[in-house]
């Protein structure tokens, strides 16, 4: 449904720009007739009946991609998991970009390996020295290959923790970015104690007495996610989603069958409004209409002051009350 | 105490004791047959080997109860929380009903079972997961079950023992199943802090979500012969890598072999060698 829309608005996108083109090449004429001319208003004549005429079909393009827009007021939850998908989405290196400074990236676990799954480093935000990290996906398959996807292997959760413990030593509070089709289903990943990885990560993040915000910007799915989102905050964008597991794997296993997708949307309560209801999300950041992808400043700046407006909060609080503050966050659930 | 501990039934019915079908005579057990090599053996004989196959070896899953009779002294134990209800924190279609099912096939109100009381003559909690409900999967009352007990072991300042089963997250309760591993594995790391021993005893099958929480988090972990134990389930890491697994992977063996079980200990031995590990750990 949504990626239908999204078809259309991005033609309409492409048609706009194509006519505002054609109208900016008619505005540098105007100007040059306007420099040279002694009779103005005859010489531009034409060019002026063209610029109306391109302005029209502009508004009316616009409007048209105005109504589609619309559209997308009202998303269904399959229509959420496309936009959290979606390939032009902003991913962790963007909203590094976008919102930090001073970003100095660290590599590797130290141990054994580095994981380009999980991506991060430290840097500045609104000038405090923060942690920042998250699983990285790329805007190409060239680039997704590289970072697998967004799945990471037990080296990528022990280089976070190997991250997180230093923002701890140096009382850096942390931010995470959580965007995972999950853990990686490997057989070295086995091997490698996946399981002993996530599971150190959870116990380890309890124990922070700097404050950890985690906001989920796409998928998020099963111990993969969990494993650098065990925080004080959770933030989600509007139309990220957090679950157990993907809809397409919650489907398969509980009815044998992966194509039933939509049911599985439907029922498994993973949009940041249900997550907001259900008191795991603390708050839902708001996205331009038809998705994080159609405006980057437009998000970096909502998440900015939702992140800003956390953070500050947190930092009053006293290391020992914000170990317990992230504490009570999960001995309430369930 | 009084008020949390609940005296509970001890006297359980024989096809409560194991998973299997059971051939019946008369009403009576006399032979079980063995899931593996499908031969009968004789009820006691089963019995007397603590239901491992007398021929092949297999290892048949048991019942928290009964596990918790083999582990405790005599008569020496008392369960915790046993009137936690299962809950439908995601109102899931056709969710209570299965649930109901479940209690009625087990006896059991959830997949976990916590008691405290005295092993080798030393207290310990102790939680037992079932596999026999919902394949011990992990809902939110499992969670809240396991992460009270060892929030009991901490306050009381006993070792803490788990026997996991678990076929991963308990999919109808969705994000609150997720939710259970930060809560339970936070309660571990507080246990931790605490300088309690913490041992954990991996049994057929520990996968997903308590592997990648509590089952992992262990000072000692030891493995029941055979049992599958791993974060992914074989068939998905099949379908991701398309190709076919090594014979045992991830068996008790095989992580024994890559550095994540101290030791496989045998059902015949389990008793002993945890109250061997109580009194090294004993404190002064
Ligand atoms: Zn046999």
């Amino acid at each position: 449904m949504i990626d239908k829309i999204l078809e259309k608005v991005e033609e309409l996108d492409a048609q706009i720009e194509e006519v505002e083109g054609r109208a900016t090449e008619v505005t540098q004429d105007l100007v040059e007739v306007v420099e040279y001319s002694e009779e103005v208003m005859e010489d531009t004549f034409e060019e002026r009946i063209s610029l109306e005429e391109h302005d029209k079909e502009i508004i009316k393009l616009k409007s048209m991609r105005e109504y589609f827009l619309s559209e997308c007021q009202t998303l269904t939850p399959e229509d959420r998991v496309f936009l959290a998908r979606h390939s032009q989405r902003p991913h962790v290196d963007d909203f590094i970009d976008g919102i930090f400074t001073d970003f100095f990236e660290q590599k590797g676990d130290h141990l054994y390996d580095e994981d380009q799954s999980i991506y991060g480093g430290i840097a500045r935000f609104h000038g405090i020295p923060v942690t920042v990290l998250g699983h990285r996906k790329g805007h190409t398959m060239e680039d997704n290959m590289k970072y697998n996807f967004g799945m990471p292997c037990p080296e990528g959760y022990r280089k976070a923790l190997r991250l997180m413990n230093q923002a701890e030593k140096f009382k850096r509070p942390i931010i995470t970015f959580i965007d995972t089709p999950g853990a990686y289903p490997g057989m070295e990943a086995e091997e490698h104690g996946q399981g002993e990885a996530i599971a150190t990560n959870l116990a380890k993040m309890s124990q922070f007495h700097v404050p950890v915000i985690s906001v989920v910007t796409g998928e998020g799915n099963s111990g993969g996610a969990l494993a650098i989102g065990v925080a004080n905050r959770i933030l989600m964008l509007e139309n990220a989603v957090y679950s157990i597991l993907s809809p397409e794997g919650f489907a398969s296993i509980l009815w044998k069958d992966a194509n039933r997708k939509k049911e599985a949307c439907e029922i498994m309560k993973l949009t940041a409004a249900d997550l907001k209801e259900a008191k795991v999300c603390d708050e839902v950041i708001k996205e331009p209409l038809g998705g994080a992808q159609r405006n980057y400043d437009e998000v970096m700046r909502n998440l900015d002051a939702v992140l800003w407006k956390h953070l500050q909060e947190l930092m009053k609080l006293s290391p020992n009350d914000v170990k317990s503050d992230r504490q009570m966050k999960y001995r309430k659930i369930g | 105490m009084g008020s949390i501990l609940k005296t509970a039934s001890f006297s359980f019915s024989k096809k409560r004791e194991i998973s299997e079908e059971v051939d019946q005579k008369d009403g009576e057990t006399l032979f079980v047959t063995c899931k593996k090599c499908q031969r009968r053996s004789m009820k006691r004989l089963w019995k007397e080997n603590y239901y491992v196959c007398p021929i092949c070896g297999k290892y048949q899953s048991i019942s928290a109860h009964y596990r918790m009779s083999l582990i405790f002294d005599p008569g020496q134990y008392k369960e915790l929380y046993a009137d936690m209800k299962a809950s439908d924190p995601m109102n899931f279609p056709e969710y209570a009903q299965k649930v109901a099912k479940q209690k009625e096939a087990t006896g059991l109100e959830e997949a976990a079972v916590a008691a405290v009381g005295r092993i080798g003559g030393h207290k310990a909690t102790v939680i037992v997961l079932d596999s026999r409900f919902f394949m011990g999967s992990m809902s939110s009352v499992v969670g809240e079950k396991v992460t009270k007990a060892i929030e009991y072991a901490t306050k009381k300042k006993t070792p803490l023992i788990i026997f996991s089963a678990s076929g991963g997250a308990r999919m109808q309760e969705g994000i609150y199943s997720l939710m259970q591993m930060a809560k339970t594995s936070a309660a571990v790391e507080e246990f931790n802090a605490s300088g309690g021993l913490y041992i954990s005893y991996l049994t057929h099958p520990t996968t997903g979500g308590v592997t990648a929480s509590f089952a992992t988090l262990g000072d000692i972990t030891l493995a029941e012969p055979g049992a599958l134990i791993g974060f992914a389930g074989p068939r998905v890491i099949e379908q991701t890598i398309h190709k076919k697994l090594p014979k045992g992977f991830q068996k008790s063996e095989y992580l024994e072999a890559h550095g994540f079980v101290d030791k496989i200990v045998p059902r015949n031995e389990m008793r002993q060698t945890i109250i061997q590990l109580l009194e090294l750990h004993e404190k002064k």
